[in-house]
């Protein structure tokens, strides 16, 4: 440093220094801790109040309940949010579906098993054992839609969204990501609108709930019957692609979703 | 406002631009100028820092031993981009959840620091601020060019607000994908130096070292 006034190069050698240096990196760290806890802890409720709008923004949002005319707080009245636990499939009291955090969950040895390099078609090392999923009733409280969250690893990051089933379980109602860091104008555009409407109408399910889903790059025939499980792949975007039929691959079979979607399919018949 | 004072807050727009002159904060450039409302936000941010950085550190300029300054600076430089981001969790938080790490990164970013340890140490609080104040404004000019150039012609829109019709929405516009990549603001911070510096020759380097033709041609061929 060549600054000419004189206060500033005070010796850094002087014993008299050495006690200011401890003062002054005292004073400092005391009052940016107060500072920043001060504004971590003031604005968390607004920040978690942030979060959850966005979460159950999504989930309004792909399940489809805006396009048939609904409000926002229509569609909310119609979302029954559920925790089940995976392995079982069975439905567990005593966490609350709406503040549960699904990245965090995943990451949590508490709540998380380890998946082996075989199970893990989806690339997320680790499975919450328990998830929240979010019915649509109806009137007369028969379930209309089932929405379930999903995740995998796209090229660069793992991507987290909903999926939507039509009543029949098989029916795709949407599929909608809302948080990825996958590249802009490529991979990125798995959240592009008219990517998106093309999962509208698939079926993931074979007749003998076999799962059968294909991300495919080559021309999708609509006259052949494997039409209905294929969807085109994103331009450019190879591995963006394949993560996403791996995700529904590892989320609709027995080791995700499988287990829960057998119960309601069983209740219904 | 003095004319001092006016010469410090709008001379590092043009004159004395800390991303085109003295080529600094780089990376968050080619990061976050994809789309105008995250570089918008990107620009507040790193100005409110730079700012307020700046007058924090000068108010106690005199105190800081000169063996632990860089720390210091840093200290300050790093609580006022958590609160920043804090913020913007809280009042941006959809554009927060887009530029996700970079506003935490501003922290690495060489304007901050570099007006922290050039400027803020050596004037007073008023001056620094401006200083800060200015050096933001002039990285946020460079960044908004990059950014309304790239949303423009890599998504046809501004602000999200679609200006030339893309084809695949039956419009005629073809997106030139390359300026949605992050190599793209390179190139187009390269072409805003050189547009720069022909009009201000005064902001070209002298070369380090010169080339001298061969005395004997023959050797030369």
């Amino acid at each position: 440093m060549s600054a000419p006034e004189p206060d500033s190069a005070v010796p850094a050698s002087s014993g008299e220094s050495a006690s200011r240096t401890l003062l002054v990196t005292f004073v400092v760290c005391l009052v940016c801790s107060v500072v920043v806890a001060g504004a971590a802890v003031l604005l968390r409720p607004i920040q978690e109040s942030n979060q959850k709008a966005d979460l159950i923004g999504n989930v309004i949002a792909v399940s489809g309940l805006l396009k048939e005319g609904l409000t926002e707080e229509q569609a909310l009245k119609r979302i029954d949010a559920r925790m089940i636990e995976l392995a079982t499939g069975d439905e567990v009291e005593g966490i609350d579906p709406n503040t549960f955090n699904i990245v965090k969950a995943g990451k949590d040895p508490e709540i998380s098993t380890t998946l082996t390099r075989q199970e893990d078609v989806a690339q997320i090392r680790r499975e919450p054992r328990y998830l929240p999923v979010y019915r649509i009733v109806g009137d007369n409280g028969d379930l209309k839609r089932l929405i379930l969250p999903v995740y995998g690893y796209g090229l660069w990051s793992t991507m987290y969204g909903f999926l939507a089933f039509e009543a029949d379980l098989r029916t795709v109602q949407g599929l909608r990501f809302y948080q990825h860091a996958e590249t802009p104008g490529l991979g990125g555009e798995v959240d592009n609108p008219k990517w998106r409407a093309q999962w509208t109408g698939k079926v993931l399910f074979d007749d003998h709930w076999k799962v059968q889903v294909e991300v495919t790059k080559a021309e999708i025939d609509s006259s052949t019957p494997e039409a209905q499980h294929q969807v085109d792949a994103l331009a450019g975007a190879t591995i963006t692609s394949r993560g996403v039929e791996n995700l529904l691959k590892f989320w609709l079979s027995d080791k995700g979703y499988g287990p829960y979607l057998a119960h309601l399919r069983h209740e219904r018949s | 406002m003095s004319y001092e004072h006016r010469k410090i807050l709008f001379d590092p727009i043009v004159d004395n631009n800390p991303v085109i002159l003295q080529v600094l904060g780089i990376c968050s450039a080619l990061a976050v100028t994809t789309k105008l409302s995250t570089t918008v936000t990107m620009c507040i941010a790193l100005t409110v820092v730079t700012a307020l950085s700046n007058a924090a550190i000068s108010v106690i300029r005199n105190h800081i031993p000169s063996s632990i300054r860089i720390i210091v600076q840093m200290t300050i430089i790093s609580s006022l981009v958590i609160v920043t981001d804090q913020f913007l969790k809280a009042y941006a938080f959809t554009i927060s959840k887009e530029l996700s790490v970079f506003v935490g990164l501003i922290i690495t970013n060489c304007i901050v620091m570099g007006r922290a340890e050039a400027y803020a140490m050596k004037h007073p609080p008023l001056p620094s601020f401006l200083d800060g104040l200015g050096n933001g404004l002039g990285y946020s000019a460079l960044l908004l060019v990059i950014g309304a150039i790239r949303e423009l012609f890599g998504s046809g829109s501004l602000f999200g607000y679609p200006i030339l019709p893309l084809d695949r929405d039956g419009g005629w516009y073809i997106p030139n994908g390359l300026l949605l990549l992050p190599p793209s603001a390179f190139f187009l911070i390269g072409m805003i130096i050189w547009v720069v510096r022909s009009w201000k020759p005064a902001q070209v380097e002298q070369p380090e070292f010169r080339i001298y033709h061969a005395h004997r041609p023959e050797v030369a061929s």
